[in-house]
């Protein structure tokens, strides 16, 4: 990278305070693709100033997948571990790069003594947008490319949040199409609820192969997510259907960075 | 005097005996855990006048939302038209609001209307299961019980809505002959069309109507003590059940008080938790559920909205959201025949999980909420699936292996793969 990933421990050292605290989350710090949106998250985040920082090696598990698994006590072994640091740094606005840790940081940290005030990156580039601090110049075109999104589960239907991410790519000035199942009414990917870490049970149809089947249904150029599982699922859908070279599956984070050439 | 002994008698009979089978299932729902849904009473109100009064979320499939609309209004309203009865059969009286002039005409010609469409969206509803034979009709979970509950509620429905117009055609008739008794009241929009295959002669006429009156009453009493069994009760607990709806954003799951005691002790040794009760993690049995699960079961009509919309169900996984719900009412139900036959303690050796869902299904679930979402009347299966699966692992600890290890490398390395929690910002020099 360009520029240095600032961490916590190092502002606290120099006595500074972040504007907002990055939390990468697990796929996005060990995942080889999930970890080039991790950089472009902190490309878009360089970019436009904003003093961010990340937890780095004090940074851990949020307990979600042992939370859907059932696991309450590991989920919250992790979430008090968590909370614990967050508080020390007097943490007040987090942006996370995954539906599932802003879902759980949001939500379930509260009643366990964590409250902060947290976004997704699609809702951080939105807001970056409408301040007119994100443009979409200066990088790669998608003026009239086809682009259809994926909505992550635990971003929309769990948390409502359908039009941030679609914002984002209005931006663009591409042709937006929607599944025929988008919104409230979309397909998981099939990672959810822990199955990502577990083969899935007796069937007909992976899911993440009904749901590709669905988004190429609408001949698209670009697939655009904004979860690392559904990134992975969907990811391991278009190469099952052999369409790696025609259908690029991207974040909104990463066609964010390409359009504005950072 | 004799039939309005007999009306009595027959009214008092129905209503006790819904009674008692409705207390009953109060009982079964009490057998649920305590859980708090006090809180927002206007919020919840808003809600449930939202959801179940205003059908919002029949909407979002426009043919059977329209369908349903019509005899979703036809049950509301027809039964102002069973006041008149009511008091007519105890006073042997007839049409006693005929006084009400010209909004007694507007009011019998608009249940006309109604009963109409009622009639035609139930045989349209029958096609839709039998001819077109729709997916979302079928299933694993819709054995000959569930299908034959949905046939008997659409030939019922059918069958009231043809006495009441042929009650009113011969009743129309009868006025026209000036017969005693049938005052002039009432306009009659629909059954004016029947008054022609009618027969002409007046106690031919006065039997129909009387038998058509009855059975439309014997019928809605009869329909009432059925409700209790079936899949129909959905029109009476849609309105608690939206009422006591989650609030709370879909994604956010209880977090288990017991646990943070246990956890904060952990973290903390000078942390001394308050005074609970032991109970189990999760739900092995439906009494492990709180009440709101258990109203959820008694509530579901079994739309399938839920099966059709579920990721796995899609793919051909044995998970069905619309199962979860019946199993979790058979189950209950069954519960409650056990202490009304052996009494408060009866063990069955029988529960929920295992002996009605299996563990293939819960493992298939991905939380997506897309069964939530999709319920029109707010029934949410995923927290009893969530439910299960926290007894399988926090009781049990039987989960799949690889879920076993995911959650080892959590505690081992603080993600859910095996990396080093050294390299957690390696990612920072890349490209």
């Amino acid at each position: 990278m360009e520029f240095k990933v600032p961490t916590m421990a190092e502002l606290m050292a120099a006595g500074e305070e972040p504007e907002i605290l990055f939390w990468v989350g697990c796929a996005g710090s060990y995942d080889e693709r999930a970890q080039k949106i991790t950089r472009d998250i902190c490309k878009i985040l360089h970019h436009v100033g904003i003093k961010y920082a990340v937890l780095g090696t004090e940074e851990s598990c949020t307990g979600d997948p042992a939370k859907r698994a059932g696991n309450e006590f590991l989920f919250q072994m992790q979430a008090m571990t968590n909370i614990e640091v967050l508080n020390a740094y007097n943490i007040k606005k987090i942006v996370t790069g995954c539906p599932h840790c802003f879902n759980t940081i949001k939500n379930e940290y509260p009643g366990l003594g964590g409250s902060y005030e947290v976004i997704h990156h699609t809702q951080l580039i939105q807001d970056l947008i409408n301040e007119g601090k994100l443009k979409a110049e200066g990088g790669e075109s998608f003026k009239g490319r086809k682009i259809t999104y994926h909505d992550p589960c635990y971003l929309g239907r769990a948390n409502g949040i359908y039009e941030a991410p679609r914002k984002a790519l209005e931006v663009l000035d591409a042709e937006l199409v929607e599944m025929k199942r988008c919104k409230s009414n979309g397909l998981c990917c099939g990672a959810g609820g822990a199955q990502m870490f577990k083969e899935p049970e007796k069937g007909n149809k992976d899911i993440n192969v009904e749901r590709i089947d669905e988004a190429l249904q609408t001949n698209p150029q670009v697939i655009a997510a904004g979860c690392p599982f559904c990134m992975t699922m969907l990811s391991d859908g278009i190469k099952l259907k052999d369409k790696e070279q025609e259908v690029k599956v991207l974040d909104i984070a990463e066609i964010t960075v390409r359009a504005n050439g950072l | 005097m004799v039939s309005q002994i007999l009306f009595l008698l027959l009214t008092l009979a129905a209503v006790g005996l819904f009674t008692v089978n409705f207390r009953k299932i109060i009982r079964n729902i009490r057998l649920g855990k305590d859980i708090d849904r006090s809180d927002q009473p206007q919020k919840r109100l808003m809600t449930m006048l939202r959801v179940a009064f205003g059908q919002s979320k029949m909407v979002v499939r426009p043919i059977p939302a329209f369908l349903h609309f019509f005899v979703y209004v036809g049950f509301v309203i027809i039964n102002i038209e069973v006041l008149e009865i009511m008091i007519d059969g105890l006073f042997g009286t007839h049409r006693i609001f005929h006084g009400l002039g010209g909004l007694y005409n507007f009011l019998i010609g608009s249940f006309e209307i109604l009963a109409l469409t009622v009639w035609l969206s139930c045989v349209i509803f029958l096609i839709r299961r039998h001819v077109l034979k729709l997916k979302r009709f079928r299933g694993v979970e819709m054995t000959s019980w569930p299908k034959s509950d949905a046939n008997y509620i659409l030939i019922t429905e059918i069958l009231l809505m043809t006495a009441f117009l042929l009650m009113n055609a011969a009743d129309a008739k009868l006025q026209t002959l000036g017969a005693s008794h049938y005052v002039s009241a009432g306009s009659f929009p629909v059954s004016q069309f029947f008054m022609g295959i009618l027969p002409n002669s007046e106690s031919a006429l006065i039997t129909l109507e009387r038998a058509c009156w009855w059975f439309h009453i014997v019928g809605i009493l009869a329909f009432l003590n059925y409700l209790p069994y079936s899949k129909h009760f959905h029109i009476l607990f849609a309105f608690p059940n939206t009422y006591f709806s989650n609030l709370k954003p879909k994604g956010a799951f209880t977090n288990m008080a017991s646990v943070t005691n246990e956890v904060k002790a952990m973290l903390d040794p000078s942390f001394v938790p308050a005074e609970t009760e032991p109970g189990k993690f999760g739900a092995k049995d439906v009494t492990d559920l709180n009440w709101v699960n258990l109203m959820n079961a008694y509530t579901c009509t079994e739309c399938g909205r839920c099966t059709s919309v579920c990721p796995a169900n899609i793919t051909g996984k044995l998970l069905s959201p619309r199962k979860i719900m019946m199993d979790t009412r058979d189950r209950v139900t069954e519960v409650g025949k056990n202490i009304d036959k052996h009494g408060q303690d009866y063990q069955d050796g029988k529960s929920l999980l295992d002996d009605y869902i299996s563990r293939e299904e819960i493992w298939a679930c991905t939380s997506c909420n897309a069964c939530v979402e999709a319920c029109p009347v707010n029934i949410d299966p995923l927290q009893i699936i969530m439910e299960l699966r926290q007894f399988a692992v926090m009781e049990e600890s039987q989960a799949p292996a690889s879920i076993n290890a995911m959650m080892g490398n959590i505690e081992n390395n603080q993600a859910p793969w095996k990396y080093s929690p050294a390299d957690r910002l390696n990612w920072a020099e890349g490209n």
